[in-house]
Order: C-alpha cells, then sequence, then structure tokens
C-alpha cells in the first residue's frame, strides 16, 4: 500500500514536472508574439514579423512536447488516481472538460492556420490568430488553474452518503478567492520564462556577432516583459498567494515559511537555513525578525502560528520539501528582479548590448525561472499534502484500488525512458530553430 | 442527460477516429506502400499537418468522459491501466516521428521516424480495435472468483493477456483472439481510410495503386467483418438483440455496410471525396453498432455476482451535468466554427499548398 501510494505519486511529480516545461513557455510566449505581431501591424518594420514568426516555430515545438505530455496527465487521473476521479470527478470534470473544449481546440486549430496561413489570410487576419492562440492557451491555464484551486480550497460542493462530490454552485468554482491570484501568479512567471527564452536568445545572437537587428530586438522585449512581469510575480500578485495560504492552509504556511515554533510577539522572516526534523528546528538559519507579520499582515508585532500548534495530521507530509521549494522559488524571484533591473537600467542608457557579463549572465540563467515556476507549483502541491482535496480526502484515499505497485513501477520506468529521449530531441529541434535564425530583414 | 451526454461522447469520439483514424491510416500506408523520398515526405505531411488538432478531439472527448461519467472513467483507466499507458507511449512515438523526419535531410535519420510513425500508428490501430472488442466482450467487474468479488463492484484490472489467450475463461486478459480479430478490423479499416485520405490530399504517385490496395483490403475486411459475427455469438449470445428489441438502432449497422459496399466501387469512383466519405461511414457506423449493440451498457460484466456499467449508474450527478449541456452547447457551436474555418482555409491537395514561408 505505502509503496503503491509512493509509485503514483512519483510517478504523477515526474511526468508533470515534464510536462510543466513546455506549458510555461507556450503561455508566455503567445502574449509575446501578440506584442510582435501588433508591433508589424502598427509599423510594418520587416523584424517585428520575422520575429512573432521565429517564436511561434519555438512556441510550435514547445506546444507538441505539452500535447503528448499532457494528455498523460488528463489519463492518470482515470488510471493511477480512479478512486478520486470517481470521487470528485463530478466537479473537477467540469473545469478539465472546459479546458479541452474552449481552449485546447482554440489554441490547436489557430496554431496550425497561424504557421501555414499567413499568406492566405493577410495580416490583420494573422494577427487575429495569434490573439485567438494567445487566448486558447491562457484560457488553459484559467481551467487547471480553476481546477487546482478547488483541491486547495473546496468550494461549491456538497458530499454525499457514498462519499461523492457533487457540484451544487457551478459559479463557486471561478468565484473560488484562491483562483484569481493564483491565475495571476501563475501566469506573470510564465511570462518571466519566456522574457528569459526571448532575452537570452537575443544575447546569444548579439555574443555571437550575428543576426545583430533580430538580436537586440529580442533583448529589448525581452528585457521589458521580464522586468515588468517579475516585479509583479513578486508584488501583489506573490504577496496576495502567500497570504492565501496563511489564512487557508495555515499548517502549509508555518512549514513552508519554516516557522517551527510559534514566536510571543512577531514572527522572523527566514532567509537561510537547513530544516532538523529531528530536532524540530532549523539549522544554519539567517533569518530577519518580525519581517513575516508585517508582509502577511501589516502588524509588526502579529503572532503567527508555528509547526508546534499544528498535529502531525495537519502538517504537510514532506516539510523539507516545501520548505525548500518555497525558498528556492522566491529567491530565484529576487535574482529575476535584480538581473532585471539592472538590464533595464542599461537599456535605458542605450547600451545594454554592449555589456557583455550582463548578457552572458542573461544567456545563463535560461534555465533558472523554469526552476522557479516548477518549485512554485511544488510549494502549491506539497502545501496540500497529505490531502487530495484540502481537508476532506486523503492521498492515500485517491488511489485507483486495483492498481498494483509492480504495473506502476513499470509505467513509472517507461515514462522516465521515454521522456529522456523526448526531452533530448527537444533541445535538438530547439537548438536547430535557434542556430538557423530569424529570416533576414529585407533592404 | 445522461442519454445526451452518452451520445455527445460517442460522437467527439467517433469524430476522433475519423480524423485522427485518417493519420493512423496513413501511418499503416507509408509503412508498408510509401517507396521513394518524395512520396514519404508528402504523406507524412498529410498526416503531420493535422495531427495536433485530431488528437485535441481525444482530449476534449476524455475530458467531457471525466466529467459526466465519472465512476466509468475512473473503472476503465484503471481497469485498462497497462493497454491504456502504452497508447499513451505510443501516441508519443507517433507525434516525434512525424515532427522529426524532415527535421534533417539524412536517410537514415528519415527512416527512423518513418519507422517510428508507421509502427506506432499500426500498433495504436491495432490498440485500439482490441479496446473496443474488450467493452464488447465485457470484463470481470469486481474480479470475481468463486463468486466472491476482490475489489468494489465497479472495479477491475486485465492484464495484458491470460496465457490461454481466450475470451471464455473466467479472467480473460486485454488481448485474446476475439479481441485480436476486432483490431485487425480497425487496421484494416483504418489502413483503407488513410488511402481514401492520402488519395484526397495528396499527388503521390502511388495514388492509382493505392486503389487496388483499398479494394483488397475491403475484401479483407468484409471477410473478416462477417466471422467477427459469428465468432461474437459465441463470447456473447445476446449481442445482436439489441437490434431486435430497438429496431431503430438499425440504422447504424446500415451506415457501416454502406461503406463497406461502396469501397467495393473505389476503382469506378471519379472523385477521391466520395472514397473518403465512405471510409468516413464506415468508421462511425462500425464504433456506433458496437456502442448499440450495448446500450444503455457501456461495459458489461461477465460475472452474476456484479452489474454491468451503464450510462445511468456512472453518471455524475443531475445538476453538474445540466450546468455543463449550457457550456458544452457553447463549446461545441465554437468547435465546430474552427472546424469550417480551419478545414477551408487549408483544403486542397498538400503538395500544391503554398505555405506562406
Amino acid at each position: 500500500m505505502e509503496d503503491m501510494i509512493f509509485y503514483d505519486r512519483l510517478q504523477f511529480a515526474f511526468t508533470i514536472t515534464f510536462h510543466y516545461i513546455f506549458p510555461q513557455l507556450t503561455m508566455g510566449l503567445s502574449l509575446m508574439i501578440v506584442f510582435f505581431k501588433w508591433k508589424f501591424l502598427r509599423t510594418k518594420i520587416q523584424k517585428y514579423n520575422d520575429a512573432a514568426i521565429f517564436f511561434m516555430k519555438i512556441f510550435a515545438v514547445n506546444f507538441t512536447m505539452g500535447v503528448v505530455t499532457g494528455i498523460p496527465m488528463e489519463f492518470q487521473f482515470g488510471t493511477n488516481w480512479a478512486k478520486f476521479s470517481e470521487l470528485t470527478g463530478g466537479i473537477i470534470g467540469q473545469t478539465l472538460a472546459m479546458e479541452g473544449l474552449f481552449s485546447f481546440f482554440l489554441e490547436s486549430s489557430f496554431l496550425v492556420l497561424f504557421i501555414f496561413g499567413e499568406k492566405l489570410m493577410g495580416q490583420k487576419l494573422h494577427f487575429l490568430t495569434s490573439f485567438l492562440v494567445f487566448l486558447g492557451s491562457w484560457a488553459s491555464g484559467w481551467f487547471i488553474l480553476a481546477t487546482n484551486a478547488w483541491m486547495q480550497h473546496p468550494v461549491g460542493y456538497e458530499i454525499l452518503e457514498n462519499g461523492k462530490f457533487v457540484l451544487n454552485n457551478f459559479s463557486a468554482l471561478f468565484s473560488n478567492p484562491w483562483l484569481l491570484p493564483a491565475f495571476l501568479h501563475n501566469q506573470l512567471a510564465s511570462v518571466v520564462t519566456s522574457s528569459f527564452v526571448v532575452a537570452s536568445i537575443g544575447a546569444f545572437y548579439i555574443l555571437r556577432n550575428k543576426n545583430l537587428e533580430h538580436g537586440k530586438l529580442f533583448l529589448k522585449t525581452g528585457v521589458v516583459f521580464g522586468f515588468i512581469a517579475s516585479l509583479l510575480v513578486a508584488f501583489p500578485t506573490g504577496d496576495w498567494n502567500a497570504k492565501n495560504v496563511a489564512t487557508y492552509q495555515p499548517a502549509g504556511f508555518a512549514a513552508m515559511e519554516g516557522i517551527f515554533k510559534t514566536e510571543d510577539a512577531g514572527a522572523e522572516i527566514v532567509l537561510i537555513g537547513q530544516p532538523n526534523m529531528v530536532e524540530k528546528k532549523l539549522d544554519n538559519k539567517i533569518a530577519v525578525p518580525n519581517i513575516l507579520s508585517f508582509l502577511t499582515y501589516q502588524d509588526w508585532n502579529k503572532q503567527i502560528p508555528g509547526m508546534d500548534q499544528f498535529t502531525k495530521e495537519e502538517l504537510p507530509s514532506n516539510i523539507p520539501a516545501l520548505y525548500y521549494s518555497y525558498h528556492i522559488m522566491v529567491g530565484l524571484g529576487t535574482i529575476f528582479i535584480g538581473i532585471m533591473t539592472l538590464a533595464i537600467f542599461f537599456l535605458w542608457r542605450k547600451k545594454l548590448h554592449t555589456i557583455k557579463p550582463l548578457l552572458w549572465a542573461i544567456m545563463f540563467l535560461v534555465p533558472f525561472p523554469y526552476i522557479a515556476n516548477i518549485t512554485g507549483w511544488y510549494v502549491a502541491e506539497l502545501g496540500r499534502q497529505p490531502y487530495l482535496v484540502y481537508g476532506l480526502l486523503k492521498t492515500s484515499d485517491g488511489i485507483s484500488p486495483t492498481v498494483s505497485s509492480g504495473n506502476t513501477l513499470f509505467t513509472l520506468l517507461g515514462f522516465v525512458g521515454l521522456y529522456m529521449l523526448l526531452g533530448l530531441l527537444f533541445l535538438v529541434l530547439v537548438g536547430k530553430t535557434i542556430h538557423q535564425g530569424p529570416k533576414p530583414v529585407k533592404h | 442527460m445522461e442519454l445526451f451526454w452518452f451520445i455527445i461522447i460517442a460522437l467527439i469520439l467517433a469524430i476522433f477516429f475519423v480524423l485522427d483514424g485518417y493519420d493512423f491510416g496513413t501511418g499503416i500506408i507509408h509503412l508498408f506502400f510509401a517507396k521513394d523520398e518524395k512520396d514519404k515526405q508528402v504523406i507524412a505531411k498529410a498526416a503531420g499537418l493535422f495531427w495536433d488538432s485530431n488528437e485535441v478531439w481525444l482530449v476534449a472527448g476524455g475530458g467531457m468522459l471525466f466529467m459526466a461519467f465519472p465512476t466509468f472513467y475512473a473503472s476503465v483507466f484503471s481497469g485498462f491501466y497497462l493497454p491504456l499507458i502504452i497508447v499513451l507511449w505510443l501516441i508519443v512515438f507517433r507525434a516525434i516521428g512525424l515532427e522529426f523526419r524532415s527535421q534533417f535531410k539524412n536517410k537514415m535519420w528519415s527512416a527512423i521516424w518513418d519507422t517510428s510513425f508507421g509502427v506506432s500508428s499500426l500498433l495504436l490501430a491495432l490498440f485500439f480495435g482490441i479496446a473496443l472488442g474488450n467493452i464488447v466482450r465485457g470484463v470481470n467487474l469486481g474480479g470475481v472468483e468463486n463468486g466472491i468479488s476482490l475489489y468494489e463492484g465497479h472495479y477491475f484490472f486485465l492484464p495484458l493477456w491470460d496465457s490461454s489467450f481466450s475470451p471464455l475463461t473466467e479472467h480473460p486478459g486485454v488481448i485474446d483472439w476475439f479481441t485480436i480479430i476486432i483490431g485487425i478490423i480497425a487496421v484494416v479499416t483504418l489502413a483503407i481510410h488513410g488511402a481514401t485520405w492520402i488519395r484526397l490530399k495528396t499527388n503521390s504517385s502511388i495514388n492509382e495503386k493505392l486503389k487496388n490496395v483499398i479494394f483488397n483490403l475491403n475484401i479483407v475486411l468484409f471477410i473478416l467483418t462477417i466471422f467477427s459475427l459469428v465468432v461474437w455469438q459465441t463470447v456473447n449470445p445476446d449481442s445482436l438483440n439489441n437490434f431486435v428489441e430497438r429496431p431503430y438502432l438499425i440504422i447504424f449497422p446500415i451506415i457501416y455496410f454502406t461503406g463497406l459496399f461502396g469501397l467495393f466501387f473505389i476503382k469506378k469512383i471519379k472523385k477521391d471525396s466520395y472514397g473518403f466519405t465512405l471510409s468516413t461511414l464506415l468508421i462511425i457506423g462500425g464504433i456506433t453498432s458496437s456502442l448499440a449493440s450495448l446500450f444503455p451498457v457501456i461495459l458489461p460484466s461477465t460475472n452474476a455476482v456484479n452489474e454491468s456499467l451503464t450510462i445511468y449508474n456512472t453518471a455524475a450527478h443531475d445538476y453538474g451535468l445540466s450546468v455543463a449541456f449550457n457550456w458544452g452547447i457553447i463549446g461545441l457551436i465554437l468547435l465546430l466554427i474552427y472546424f469550417i474555418v480551419q478545414k477551408r482555409l487549408l483544403k486542397g491537395k498538400i503538395d500544391e499548398m503554398d505555405y506562406g514561408h
């Protein structure tokens, strides 16, 4: 039984982590493609159109990867989490089905048209298709976040005698207080990823001294989007989410912030330290007093319950993993703000493309927004444990009753092997697209 | 409400098999008949241009099944655990085969991905047929042994096969001689469908030859169809009762046989779109007839202890189904619009198309 839950969780965690490499780029990138296409319509300067088409190629590769790794996510609800599906399908089935119907079709139909239809449609319609691709991809994020919000903070349901969750208020699914902050935070974080990708391809071209005109455009656009998005990710949306966690999942809040003991007055904010689960304290701690209380409640002396206030049952099952995920996300977010602020300063002085160390830094930082996005999701998912539906349905009660651990391990190993191949091919293909570069501007 | 959602989901899945079915079929034809590089390229493109927008029908169908019949979704997906995961892997191999073959101009490179595309398409067709075979055959719901259920009555687990490969044992596996026959029917049907699609969408040099291929495959299909109807009687003696009790259901087999007989005239048919229409009828007729033979059951129980799963005992609660009716209608109208826009803009032969850049 323990084995089964472990393999089921590990398979889901592995496949969703791999999957989320792709949508986080496509969501952010689709917004930037709309921007490039709009600039082209306004200015008729060819390089903007080149940029839109070039990034749509990268988008398409990522979209393909997102589709083939996304179907296993939908299937796994049934294959590995059958009891969860049976009990809650009447509710989360709504939002998942809406995602399929309202966003995937939009995104995939108009992606094909964007790529193959420029000459057939003319520029205005071509802009419209890019906008519809953007709309589809953000709608997809909205429905997935609505599903997750329900699991984090269930609303609009009743529980029947046989344990089934039944929907009794459809609109509550979308007015869930958890949803809007989580959605905005998630979408802005995906814009951070795409900004870094766009800026780093620009930096790469400038450092290699090729495609200079496009390189400068990519760098500038990436830095401007990245600066705005990385600020908004932290404030107000990150702040708003943290307050939600403090309100609705106080045990998870204490664990992610690493507060073992409740302080008499204000709670300190932990910057660095390793959770020591034996002695129930943080080793090698660096902390600033009273800041957490102020950030959360705008009151320096407000008491915040520590982990000592909760029973083992109420606390997340893996406290160190939750704590590290949260601190990695926040730490990286802070670095992004720093780098982007520096870059925007030099952009304003019109010499960003000459500052080589900064260009190298931007180029090599590309993996980190991905890590920040994924650890951010780990915070949400680990913080919800040991529940699937917070406070109501235990993770251990959601697995498929008939699938043995041997079968799950078999498929887990298969996914690991297949996804390694897939990841390799993905890198080759994206590398090739970047190497070919955007079409040269005609003069 | 249950009936409405059953019809909608059946329709969406049938459309999925028509649309992605031609991709599978194209893969099968590609594997066996495409010889020179130009043909290989254009035939792969006939599938490659559309596969991901076709595959979203599966995602949408799956999502709606989850929403409307959660108990069925949970039972079937966990019960057919291994074949479903294998299907997922095959979908990945199919996709990367299509996406990667033309990335580098190198014979060995494209040969690898052509094989990946072809073989996974063939196996997908086989597995989907086997799945249909399992649904009409039924499963040991509750895992009953000596009259006692091992699990709750609506759960089961099937191994890939049982050493006897017989559908008549107490614990049949996913693959037995009956489901294999249905699997082969699916392969042949989709190969025909793929061939009519290639004729419709390309000017490949094998188009003339494909007429003969379709004709010959159709003879095989005809024989297999009759054979499967006979053996179906031994596997499930009540299989045709529904058509006697509800005679209007006969419309579905009529659709199937219209396609089947029509395709015997493939050599005389002038318009390629007629051939494609006939193979579409074949697929729609085949799927709907199988579902109609069971209705309102959607997964028969092979034991006397646990009752079969029906659209009524696996459905979500009324309120949810009614709400979904409202957004479902809007969604389906939008879907139809995208579909028409896309197919109109990208009509015509693939090799004559100007891609814009």
